[in-house]
C-alpha cells in the first residue's frame, strides 16, 4: 500500500534515519556532477538540476522542473559503498620471533542510509550480491557493508542518452532490493514499501496513503523515463550476447576498437557491476608490521593477467575482449544473469566515449536504436 | 558467519621445517602449523594454497603432497616472480602464512582402477608430481602410470634422478622428449605428441592428466583423440594470475571459469574452446 | 643480519627527488637503524665511490663528467635506482634534445665556453643498465619508502603500472575531462602520484610520464575534438616527460604534421 511523503518531510525522514543511527548519504553537486555525500539537510538536494550525457560527456544543466530527482545518475553510487575502492582486509605484526601475528580487519563504522539509488543500482548491487555473497565463499567485508545499509530509492523520471535499462529490464522503476522507492510527483513523492525496516520508518514519519491521482501520476512519470530512452542493448541483454561474442572472437571490430580504446579503466571503475581487484601489500616504516588491503582494478590494467613474466592479455585489443565478452557473455556461466544493468556509466565516463551497445551492435548485427 | 576448517580468509603462521633444492632455481618448502603442530588439513593432489612472505604478499603453489607426517606440508616453487623469489631465501626456522587449501584437485575417483597417463611440458611442473607422488603412495588402487615429459632444450630437463627412481618403481613407464637435445640425450628428440605412439595406451581404460602450455595441451589432447582416447577421459591443470583464490577478485578468469575455484583441475571438454586462444 | 648499504647519487636535476628521503622524517630514523646511507649529501654521508647494495639516482646524463661518473656507478652498487622524470627520461631539460643547444648556450651565457655540456641531456638508462625505476616530477615519499621496505624484505621493489585514472576513481574524484571538458593526461598517464591534480579539479599533466600501453594517437583525436590545436596538444606531450619515448613520438608527429 503506497504512502506519500510530502517534500516537506524529507528533512523529517532524515531525522528519523538519523535517530535510527544511520548516516545519511544523497544526491549532491560536486565538482560537476551528481555525487552521494551526507545528507543533512533537504535544501542540499540538486533541486532544478538534471545530467546531459553523451559518450564521454557529462554536463549538470537547469531543467525546467524544480524537482530534487529528476536526473539520470552520476558517476558513482552503492558500489563504492559495499565494494570499497580500497579496504583493508588483514593485518600482520612480526614477532621477536620472527613468527606472524595474522588479525583480520573488518569493517566498523555507523550503519549507512541511502538516498537516491536508482533502479539500475539495485540491479547491480543484486548482481554483486551474487558475486560476492553467494557460492562456495563469502566476501566478509561486502557482507558486513551490505548488512548495514538502507536504501531509499528513487524511481527514475528522467533517462539521459546513454540511459538504456529499458532494454536489460532493470528499470527504471525498482522491483526490489530497496527498503523504500520513492517516486517523484508534484510536491513530494509517491513511496513504496519494500522492507521491515522501511515499513517501520514510514509508519513513524505518520505518511498518508497516496491517492489514486498521485499512483496515476507517478506511473506516468516512470513511464516517461522509459519513453526517453533512445539506446539500447542489442538482444535485449539476453543470454543469446553470450553465444554471439564467443562465436565471434576474430570478428575484425575488436581491432577497431582497439584503436580508439585508451585502456584506462574509466569504464570498469565505473561499471556498479565490475568487482576485480587486486591485493597490496604496506609494511609499516618499521618493516615490524604490514597490511594486506585490496582495491579496485581492471582488466585493463597489465597486472590484472600478469603471471610470470608473461602478460596474457598484452594489448588493447585482448583487453577490451575480456571486458565485453565478459561483461555480457560469460559473466552468464559464471553467474546466470549478464554483467550489464543499462546504467550507460561505461559510455559517459569513457574518455573517448566508446559505447558498449554500438559495439555489440557492430558485432551481433543488431540495433542499439531503441524505437 | 561461519568459520571455515581451513584458513580461507585470514592466513595462518606456519613454519618452514624442511628445504631442499631442486634445480638452480625449483626448491622445496616444506611447512608445518606452528601454533598447532597437532593440526592437519586434508587436500587433494592438484590443489594449491597461497603462501605469504612477509611486507610483500601471496602467491599460489601447488601443494605437492604431505611431509615426514601428515601435518607437514610440501611445496614445491620455482624463483619466478617477487614474492618466489623471497621465498626462495627461506630457511628452515623461518616463518610464512599459508592460506587454503583452494581450487579443484585431479580425478582421483575418476582414476581409481584405471591407467593413468601423465603428461607434460616446460619446466617443473608441480601439479603433475603431486599426482604422481600420490599414485605411487596408493599404487594398488590404479593400473599402469605413464610419464611423458617435454622439453624444449633437452638440456632444460630437471628432476633427471627422480624421472630415474619413477622409471624404477613397480608398473611405471616413463618417457622423455625434447625439440631439440644434445648428443648421449636418453629421449625421444621432437615433439611430446610423437612419444603418444610408443606409450601403446589402452585407450578404453585410461585417464589422461596433463599439465603445461596451452598450445602443448591442445595438440596433445588432439593427438589423443585421434588414438580414440574419449576427450571425457582427459583433465588438465591451468595456471592464471591469482590473489584471492576465492573467485572473487576476477584475475584467474578463464571464459566462464574461475580457475582458482572451478580449477585449476578442468576436464578437457571444460576449457577446450578457450585453450588456445589468444588473450584468455 | 647485515644492512643494507644504500648511496643517493644526484646527477643534472632540482634536487626535489632526494627530498622525498627527508620527508620521511622520523621514518627515516627507524630507517637509518635498518640501512646503511653511506652516501646522500643532501642528508650529510659524502662517500661517492662507495661500494653499495642500492644505489639511487636522481637526475639526466647532461655533461661528459656525469657520462664517465654513472660507469663507477654502476660498477660499485650491485642493484640500481632511478628516481624521478629526470632519471628515467631526461627530465624537463631534454626540451634541449629537440632544439640546438650551442646557439642556445650563446644566447644565454656571457661565456659559454667555461660550461661543458652535452648536447642532450638523457635517461640514466640510456647509458647504464637500470634495474629500477620510480616515476614522477618529483617522486613522493611513498614511492620511496616502498622500494626501501623491498630491499629490507630482500625481494625487488615494485610499483603499479596503472593509468592515473584508476586511482582517481579509487579516491572517488569526479572526472574533469568528462565533465568539464578538461585536457586531463590522466588516461596516458603512469600511476604514482595519487591523481593529485583531479583531487583539486586541476586537469593531470603527466609529470609522471606514459602508463604502459599508452594509445597516444586515440588520446590526440579526442584532444582534438575537445578543441585543441595540434600545437597545445604537442605542448602536453612535449613537457616534463618530453623524452619519455612514448611522448616523444606522440609530441613529434604533432609537430611534423602538415597543415590541412
Amino acid at each position: 500500500m503506497p504512502y506519500f511523503l510530502a517534500y516537506e518531510q524529507i528533512n523529517e525522514l532524515l531525522a528519523a534515519l538519523s535517530a535510527l543511527g544511520y548516516r545519511c548519504l544523497g544526491p549532491q553537486v560536486r565538482e560537476g556532477a551528481i555525487i552521494f555525500d551526507d545528507l543533512k539537510d533537504a535544501d542540499q538536494l540538486p533541486w532544478g538540476l538534471r545530467d546531459a550525457q553523451k559518450p564521454g560527456y557529462y554536463r549538470l544543466e537547469k531543467s525546467e522542473e524544480t524537482e530534487a530527482f529528476a536526473w539520470a545518475n552520476g558517476p558513482q553510487a552503492i558500489k563504492p559503498l559495499l565494494f570499497k575502492p580500497k579496504e583493508s582486509l588483514w593485518r600482520v605484526q612480526k614477532n621477536a620471533e620472527g613468527k606472524y601475528l595474522f588479525q583480520e580487519t573488518l569493517p566498523e563504522h555507523q550503519p549507512i542510509a541511502l538516498i537516491g539509488a536508482r533502479a539500475c543500482d539495485l540491479a547491480a548491487m543484486q548482481v554483486q550480491d551474487k558475486t560476492l555473497l553467494t557460492g562456495q565463499y563469502t566476501d566478509a567485508h561486502y557482507a558486513w557493508h551490505r548488512q548495514h545499509l538502507l536504501i531509499v530509492a528513487v524511481n527514475c523520471s528522467y533517462s539521459s542518452q546513454n540511459c538504456f535499462c529499458v532494454s536489460t529490464q532493470t528499470g527504471p522503476k525498482a522491483t526490489s532490493g530497496y527498503d523504500l522507492a520513492l517516486t517523484e510527483i508534484e510536491d513530494g513523492f509517491v513511496v513504496e514499501i519494500g522492507s521491515e525496516k522501511g515499513e517501520a520508518l514510514i509508519h513513524a514519519l505518520a505518511c498518508e496513503s497516496a491517492t489514486k491521482k498521485a499512483l496515476e501520476k507517478a506511473a506516468l512519470r516512470t513511464q516517461h523515463a522509459a519513453n526517453m530512452q533512445s539506446k539500447r542493448m542489442p538482444k535485449n541483454n539476453s543470454r543469446a550476447l553470450r553465444d554471439i561474442l564467443m562465436n565471434n572472437l576474430n570478428h575484425p571490430r575488436w581491432e577497431e576498437v582497439a584503436e580508439r580504446c585508451l585502456s584506462c579503466g574509466n569504464c570498469t571503475s565505473v561499471c556498479p557491476t565490475c568487482f576485480c581487484h587486486h591485493q597490496t601489500e604496506t609494511p609499516t616504516a618499521q618493516n615490524d608490521g604490514s597490511v594486506h588491503a585490496r582495491e579496485w582494478d581492471s582488466c585493463f590494467t597489465q597486472g590484472h593477467s600478469y603471471i610470470h613474466g608473461q602478460v596474457i592479455r598484452d594489448t588493447t585489443e585482448k583487453r577490451y575482449k575480456q571486458w565485453l565478452t565478459h561483461k555480457l557473455g560469460t559473466w552468464w556461466d559464471q553467474f546466470d544473469t549478464s554483467g550489464c544493468v543499462g546504467c550507460g556509466r561505461c559510455i559517459t565516463w569513457c574518455p573517448v566515449g566508446i559505447d558498449l551497445t554500438e559495439e555489440m551492435a557492430a558485432i551481433s548485427g543488431e540495433s542499439n536504436e531503441k524505437k | 558467519m561461519k568459520k571455515n576448517k581451513h584458513p580461507i580468509d585470514t592466513p595462518v603462521n606456519m613454519n618452514v621445517v624442511a628445504r631442499r633444492e631442486e634445480s638452480s632455481d625449483i626448491f622445496t618448502l616444506t611447512l608445518a602449523f606452528s601454533d598447532r603442530p597437532e593440526f592437519s588439513y586434508d587436500f587433494q593432489p592438484g590443489q594449491f594454497n597461497m603462501l605469504y612472505l612477509f611486507g610483500v604478499g601471496e602467491v599460489p603453489i601447488s601443494i605437492l603432497e604431505h611431509g615426514k607426517n601428515d601435518t607437514q606440508y610440501a611445496h614445491i616453487i620455482r624463483r619466478v616472480g617477487r614474492v618466489t623469489q623471497g621465498l626462495s631465501l627461506l630457511k628452515v626456522g623461518d616463518c610464512v602464512g599459508l592460506r587454503g587449501p583452494f581450487g579443484r584437485g585431479w580425478p582421483l575417483e575418476a582414476a581409481k582402477g584405471k591407467d593413468v597417463l601423465i603428461v607434460t611440458g616446460g619446466l617443473g611442473c608441480a601439479p603433475s608430481v603431486s599426482i604422481i607422488h600420490f599414485i605411487l603412495k596408493h599404487r594398488a588402487d590404479y593400473g599402469r602410470l605413464m610419464i611423458l615429459q617435454g622439453v624444449k632444450h633437452s638440456s632444460d630437463l630437471i628432476f633427471k634422478k627422480q624421472y630415474a627412481a619413477w622409471a624404477s618403481c613397480p608398473n611405471v613407464q616413463v618417457a622423455l622428449a625434447a625439440d631439440v637435445s644434445l648428443p648421449n640425450w636418453p629421449g625421444h628428440t621432437g615433439l611430446i605428441t610423437e612419444l603418444l605412439d610408443q606409450v601403446h595406451l589402452n585407450t578404453a581404460n585410461t585417464i589422461v592428466m596433463m599439465c603445461g602450455p596451452g598450445a602443448m595441451m591442445r595438440a596433445t589432447a588432439e593427438r589423443l583423440s585421434t588414438l580414440k582416447v574419449p576427450e571425457e577421459a582427459i583433465y588438465l591443470s591451468l595456471e592464471r594470475n591469482m590473489e584471492c583464490a576465492m573467485g572473487h577478485c576476477g584475475h584467474c578468469q578463464f571464459g566462464g571459469y574461475f580457475i582458482c575455484k572451478e580449477g585449476p583441475v578442468f576436464n578437457y571438454l571444460e576449457v577446450k574452446a578457450l585453450l588456445t586462444q589468444k588473450g584468455f | 643480519m647485515e644492512k643494507p648499504r644504500i648511496a643517493i647519487h644526484k646527477f643534472t636535476s632540482c634536487d626535489g627527488c632526494q627530498l622525498a628521503f627527508l620527508h620521511l622524517g622520523e621514518d627515516l630514523l627507524d630507517l637509518a637503524e635498518k640501512v646503511d646511507i653511506v652516501h646522500f649529501v643532501e642528508m650529510g654521508p659524502i662517500n661517492p665511490l662507495a661500494k653499495v647494495d642500492v644505489a639511487y639516482i636522481e637526475g639526466s646524463i647532461s655533461t661528459p663528467e656525469e657520462k664517465e661518473r654513472i660507469q663507477h656507478i654502476r660498477t660499485n652498487s650491485r642493484y640500481v635506482i632511478t628516481i624521478g622524470a629526470c632519471a628515467t627520461a631526461g627530465g624537463i631539460q631534454a626540451l634541449r634534445n629537440l632544439g640546438n643547444t650551442q646557439e642556445w648556450m650563446k644566447a644565454i651565457y656571457a661565456t659559454p665556453d667555461t660550461i661543458s655540456t652535452l648536447n642532450t641531456s638523457t635517461a640514466i638508462s640510456d647509458h647504464i643498465k637500470v634495474d629500477f625505476e620510480i616515476y614522477g616530477c618529483p617522486v613522493n615519499t611513498q614511492q620511496i619508502l616502498a622500494s626501501l621496505l623491498s630491499v629490507l624484505n630482500k625481494v625487488n621493489p615494485t610499483a603499479s603500472k596503472d593509468k592515473v585514472c584508476l586511482e582517481c576513481k579509487r579516491l572517488g574524484y569526479t572526472c574533469v575531462m568528462v565533465t568539464k571538458g578538461e585536457p586531463c593526461m590522466g588516461p596516458v598517464t603512469h600511476t604514482g602520484c595519487g591523481a593529485l591534480c583531479p583531487s583539486v579539479g586541476r586537469a593531470c599533466y603527466a609529470c609522471y610520464g606514459p602508463a604502459e600501453n599508452t594509445n597516444t594517437a586515440s588520446f590526440t583525436q579526442w584532444l582534438s575534438s575537445l578543441g585543441l590545436s595540434d600545437a597545445e596538444i604537442a605542448r602536453r606531450f612535449l613537457f616534463i616527460q618530453n623524452n619519455a619515448p612514448a611522448f616523444k613520438e606522440a609530441g613529434l608527429k604533432l609537430r611534423t604534421k602538415k597543415k590541412p
